[in-house]
């Protein structure tokens, strides 16, 4: 994480209450699950709260820029900011492993390995969430939400959303 | 016309970016299948996304205080930089990927080459947008490889949108003194530097999906110095109406 003027023990708590707040579309993960949440920073006892979007076009980010403020300001951080930067990109590799397990748990298989150049025309072997065979097939490159796509599994027939390396 | 090329630059692939967004956003609700109708909800909404990143830097630029919906909204269409493939029409479904496939094997290489540029914002933005064009190449090219070496109806309707949309692809090759100086200056990329990757990743597609690669002939041209199709009207009449009906109107 990167530089901080104030009090270490502040800036946890900060971290904490942000970190908080949950992906409006895939509410089993927490901001900080999905590395969405990038820094905390407080200046002059005003909290910052930096975070990175998923996808250029991802609808999720006012609401959840939205609900930071309100957690904030709830837990009693005075009038906080929340700052959205581009670079670095977001990646599929700073999912936490908490996170994908708790993805796997909740019926959405996690991002395979690393992100890449593989996204182009290699092909991921995806293991079904439900059953875990890994006989399963693509359906469509995109899904109910811009980071996920659509697969099928042939062992136990269920259809399922992948969460996309990008 | 006042506006400074990094300005200008911009503005063109904001546009380009807005205008396919809301082409493929068309098809929401008339997909012949509802994996594609999210298909293209998606690709529309990367590429919308991409636009307004675009636009609100575009606006710091211009520094007149005009955001991202003031530049996307208020502005007619000769003041439009997009180019010209972008707006022609969506057509049937092998139309709109044909469509897809010539402009995302541009933009991809493109937006690589251009997170190298030394514009910070420029590159913090085609970072992004690399990682979001990979998927729309890789899905407009299963679908073109699907349909020209599908069945005979298949075929044919990819062959004469590829034969219909040819002559709107040298445009993104294209250079200007505006693009010129902003190359020179390792912020913008030279487009015919991309040209034997385009080829590249059009040959091996076309060639899997027993299409036949059209020859060059006269190219169309114009667009991002706002010489439109009679298309790009009717785009705007429809993306443009509300804000300028109910101008500052909000929910």
């Amino acid at each position: 994480m990167a530089t901080t003027t104030a009090d270490p023990a502040l800036r946890e708590r900060a971290w904490a209450v942000a970190a908080s707040v949950c992906d409006p579309e895939i509410p089993v993960l927490s901001i900080a699950d999905l590395g969405v949440l990038r820094d905390i920073r407080i200046e002059n006892g005003v909290v910052e709260a930096i975070i990175t979007p998923t996808y250029s076009g991802c609808p999720a980010m006012n609401m959840i820029a939205l609900e930071i403020e309100v957690a904030l300001e709830n837990a009693g951080f005075a009038k906080p900011k929340v700052t959205t930067v581009l670079s670095p990109a977001w990646t599929t590799d700073w999912m936490t492993e908490a996170g994908k397990a708790k993805l796997r748990e909740y019926g959405i298989a996690p991002p395979v390995a690393k992100a890449g150049r593989r996204a182009l025309f290699g092909e991921d072997q995806v293991a079904c969430p439900h059953c875990g065979s890994t006989e399963t097939a693509r359906i469509s490159e995109f899904g109910s939400t811009a980071c996920k796509a659509l697969w099928r599994c042939k062992a136990c027939a269920e259809p399922f959303d992948y969460f996309k390396c990008i | 016309m006042t506006e400074t090329p990094l300005l200008q630059y911009t503005l063109r692939l904001a546009d380009t970016a807005l205008v396919l967004g809301h082409r493929l956003s068309e098809w929401v609700g008339h997909s012949p299948v509802i994996e594609e109708d999210l298909a293209f909800g998606n690709m529309g909404l990367d590429l919308i996304g991409q636009a307004r990143s675009l636009y609100s830097y575009a606006g710091e630029i211009e520094g007149k205080g005009r955001d991202e919906d003031a530049l996307a909204y208020l502005r007619d269409a000769p003041d439009y930089r997009n180019i010209l493939l972008v707006e022609q029409p969506n057509g049937d479904f092998a139309a709109t990927m044909v469509r897809q496939l010539l402009y995302a094997a541009f933009a991809h290489p493109y937006f690589e080459a251009l997170a190298r540029s030394k514009d910070a914002m420029l590159a913090a933005i085609a970072a992004k947008a690399v990682k979001e064009m990979a998927y729309h190449l890789r899905h407009s090219a299963e679908w073109i490889i699907r349909l020209g070496d599908g069945t005979e109806e298949s075929h044919r309707r990819a062959q004469d949108a590829l034969d219909e949309l040819w002559p709107y692809s040298a445009e993104m090759f294209e250079t200007d003194r505006i693009e010129r100086a902003l190359i020179e200056a390792g912020v913008a990329i030279d487009p015919a530097s991309l040209r034997a990757t385009w080829d590249k990743t059009l040959d091996h597609v076309l060639n899997e999906a027993t299409l036949e690669r059209p020859r060059d002939g006269y190219m169309q041209s114009g667009g991002r110095v706002g010489r439109h199709s009679e298309h790009l009207g009717h785009i705007l009449a429809e993306l443009q109406f509300v804000p300028r009906a109910y101008p500052g109107a909000s929910w």
